[in-house]
């Protein structure tokens, strides 16, 4: 058993991280994905994660929204998501806990993963509803007007098997958002994309990235998107942080020679 | 439990372990029917002859769709009707191998359709010929897929014949009714004959997972 | 005697012993359907204690007969201090046995819902009890509805055992008929055409159209 006393109760300050990873670990069996992540992500703050498949950056993501750790602690917004307090000590968290700290992160996902059952507009008011409790009209108002900025609102009625790729990633970011995440979790978000509908799907992570102010991380293989547009870009291998800093820093002058091997590979195939 | 009597019980279960023997004969004999007949049944709607297709699909799903009890008592009473007179053996199982033979079918031809087009042509190309193409390309192919149901089908074969006891058919069900009646208990008989069952069918549909897996290992397709 | 003059001295009782059936049908249909979605639902739990009795529920009426069921419940139940009037005894036995093959179509249904799902119902924090009755179930219903049709026919066929009991059903009617008029070609035979005629053109057709309805009410056509 490792010991969790180590690890504060909350985080407070002004200056506290939104998202903070204190020795994280992951295991699948015998296999270490992540092995002891310290990890902070300020308030506001956009983080591109790249890395070779395998190097454990998709996990970083899931750890937060899907799967449980098996070392060290998370919080989200000061609070631990891992764990909760009881009796003054941290303890593994409880599913129904976990469900309520989860709630102030959103997530994309590669194969965008609507709900074929349900309307554009339904897919997004149905966390509204459902979860939050939100009445009927306000979660209309508020989906729509989500569905506008994607650009979707004309497209609101169609199930998902009637969008395209792009539209339906667009629509899938607006489900996210309609549940007024303080944290959103892109992961390899245009992956799935046919190369033409890439810039669409773009265009809107832009456009949260310069109005909305969201702490977003993004797992992703377009480098030139996560130079463009992030404050940070940590490269991942063999489950930690190899390399981590601005991107004029890390893709103009990267330190590392794993760094530099990954940027050209990476640049030869485009 | 209740009114068990273990010594009554003991009693009649050499009886209906002869039973057992009489069933399991059942459905042996019926699937035996049933896989030949069905291979027929298959491959009679794959020929270029679109109204023997029609005619044979249809008959398939008449008796599919229609109940095997009522099927078991039309060909005991009706044979006579023109003359002919079957035991009820004969007649039970005429009527479950040809009620099996239809889902049998339907697998075999499911394991066909599972093989790609591009098998069909490959073998074109090489100039095989039918019976080459589905001998040695085609029905090692469909077989596996098939097989899941063929094994299914000789369970629920199994399952079925206590309905042969309405014509007279001395297998399990027929001796338990008669336990039953001659001594005024049927706790019993119904209960052991249900744990029969059980004892059976349940290690058969597990060593049927098990051969499946060894025929997919076998033929590399896993 | 012709045919027709048969079907007009006995079409009464053909057509008494069909109602019979259909309610049958009707009854044990609704309870396969109800017991499958608690069944398979408790099959798919974490928790042993819920697992186990769907698991044990499920390999006994699947591993035995239906007939025995059907005779158990009828004459040894009583004994138990349950007894069933005989119509009742019918639906209920072919409802349990068709309810447990239901209820692995039922788990296999939300099974094949793409893991995907369940992570994006997840990523929206959705309670368990939401998650199955919003996202997965509604899913797992369009795909499972196929095979539903071919359980619905076999239930069809498992209502002519309760003629075993003496239900009167269209079985029963048909071996009555027989027993006083001999004509068993004219009277099984007209049994199986009425059976034919339920399953190929009420039962069939009305799951097909179920199925282009769900289909569409999903967006998949």
């Amino acid at each position: 058993m490792e010991d969790l006393s180590q690890f504060p109760l909350e985080l407070d300050g002004a200056d506290r991280p939104m998202v903070s990873f204190r020795k994280v670990t992951k295991r699948y069996g015998s296999l270490t994905v992540l092995d002891n992540l310290d990890l902070d992500v300020a308030e506001g703050e956009m983080v591109s994660i790249i890395g070779p498949s395998g190097s454990g950056k998709t996990t970083v993501l899931r750890m937060l929204m899907l799967e449980r750790i098996q070392g060290g602690v998370i919080y989200v917004d000061g609070q631990p998501l891992t764990h909760e307090v009881r009796d003054g000590a941290l303890v593994p968290a409880s599913e129904r806990y976990l469900r309520r700290a989860r709630e102030p992160i959103g997530m994309c996902f590669q194969h965008f993963n609507l709900f074929p059952h349900m309307t554009a507009l339904q897919n997004c008011m149905e966390g509204p509803v459902q979860v939050l409790g939100l009445s009927r009209q306000e979660a209309r108002a508020r989906s729509e007007e989500l569905l506008d900025m994607v650009g979707l609102i004309d497209k609101k009625d169609q199930h998902p098997s009637r969008l395209s790729g792009g539209q339906q990633q667009r629509v899938a970011i607006a489900r996210a958002l309609a549940m007024r995440p303080k944290v959103m979790l892109l992961d390899e978000v245009t992956s799935a994309l046919d190369p033409e509908v890439i810039g669409e799907v773009t265009e809107v992570i832009r456009k949260l990235v310069r109005e909305h102010r969201l702490t977003i991380m993004m797992v992703t293989h377009q480098m030139g998107f996560a130079a463009d547009i992030s404050d940070r870009v940590c490269f991942f291998y063999g489950g930690r942080i190899e390399e981590q800093g601005p991107p004029s820093e890390l893709f103009g002058n990267p330190q590392k020679d794993r760094t530099r091997q990954f940027l050209s590979a990476v640049k030869s195939a485009d | 439990m209740f009114d068990w009597k273990w010594d009554f019980a003991f009693e009649i279960l050499p009886r209906l372990g002869w039973a057992t023997l009489n069933t399991l004969m059942a459905a042996g004999g019926g699937y035996a029917i049933a896989i030949v007949l069905g291979l027929v049944l298959a491959l009679a709607q794959r020929t270029p002859l679109r109204l023997l297709t029609f005619v044979v699909r249809e008959f398939v799903e008449f008796i599919r769709s229609t109940p095997l009890v009522l099927q078991i008592f039309f060909v005991f009473y009706v044979a006579p009707q023109f003359g002919i007179r079957l035991s009820p053996w004969t007649s039970g199982m005429i009527a479950i191998g040809l009620h099996y033979a239809a889902y049998l079918s339907e697998v075999y031809r499911g394991g066909i359709e599972s093989v790609p087009k591009g098998q069909w042509e490959a073998c074109r190309s090489l100039s095989m010929s039918t019976r080459d193409t589905y001998v040695r390309v085609i029905i090692p192919q469909a077989l596996p897929p098939a097989l899941a149901g063929m094994g299914n089908y000789l369970v629920g074969i199994f399952k079925d014949t206590p309905m042969l006891s309405v014509i007279g058919v001395a297998e399990l069900m027929h001796a338990a009714n008669a336990i039953g009646s001659e001594h005024y208990r049927f706790l019993e008989p119904y209960t052991l004959v249900g744990l029969i069952f059980l004892a059976i069918s349940l290690p058969s549909a597990a060593l049927i997972r098990v051969f499946e897996t060894w025929v997919r290992k076998k033929l590399g397709l896993s | 005697m012709s045919y027709w003059e048969f079907l007009a001295e006995h079409g009464g009782r053909f057509l008494d012993g069909t109602l019979i059936t259909a309610g049958q049908f009707f009854l044990s249909a609704a309870l396969a359907i109800a017991i499958a979605l608690v069944a398979g639902l408790m099959k798919l739990s974490d928790n042993a204690l819920i697992r186990t009795p769907a698991v044990v529920y499920i390999e006994i009426f699947r591993g035995t007969s239906l007939l025995v069921q059907l005779y158990w419940i009828f004459f040894v139940l009583p004994l138990f201090g349950i007894t069933l009037e005989k119509f009742t005894a019918g639906f209920v036995a072919v409802g349990m046995n068709l309810g447990a093959y239901g209820a692995e179509l039922v788990r296999g249904g939300i099974q094949s819902v793409p893991k995907g799902q369940w992570e994006a119902a997840y990523a929206l924090s959705m309670s368990p009890a939401r998650r199955m009755w919003r996202i997965i179930l509604p899913q797992a219903l369009v795909n499972m509805l196929p095979p539903w049709g071919n359980l619905l026919i076999e239930l069809l066929k498992g209502t002519a055992l309760v003629s075993l009991i003496s239900v009167a059903d269209l079985m029963f009617e048909a071996k009555q008929i027989n027993g006083s008029t001999f004509l068993s070609a004219q009277a099984f035979g007209t049994a199986l055409i009425i059976y034919y005629i339920f399953a190929r053109l009420i039962v069939t057709p009305f799951m097909r159209w179920l199925e282009t309805v769900m289909a569409r009410k999903i967006g998949k056509a």
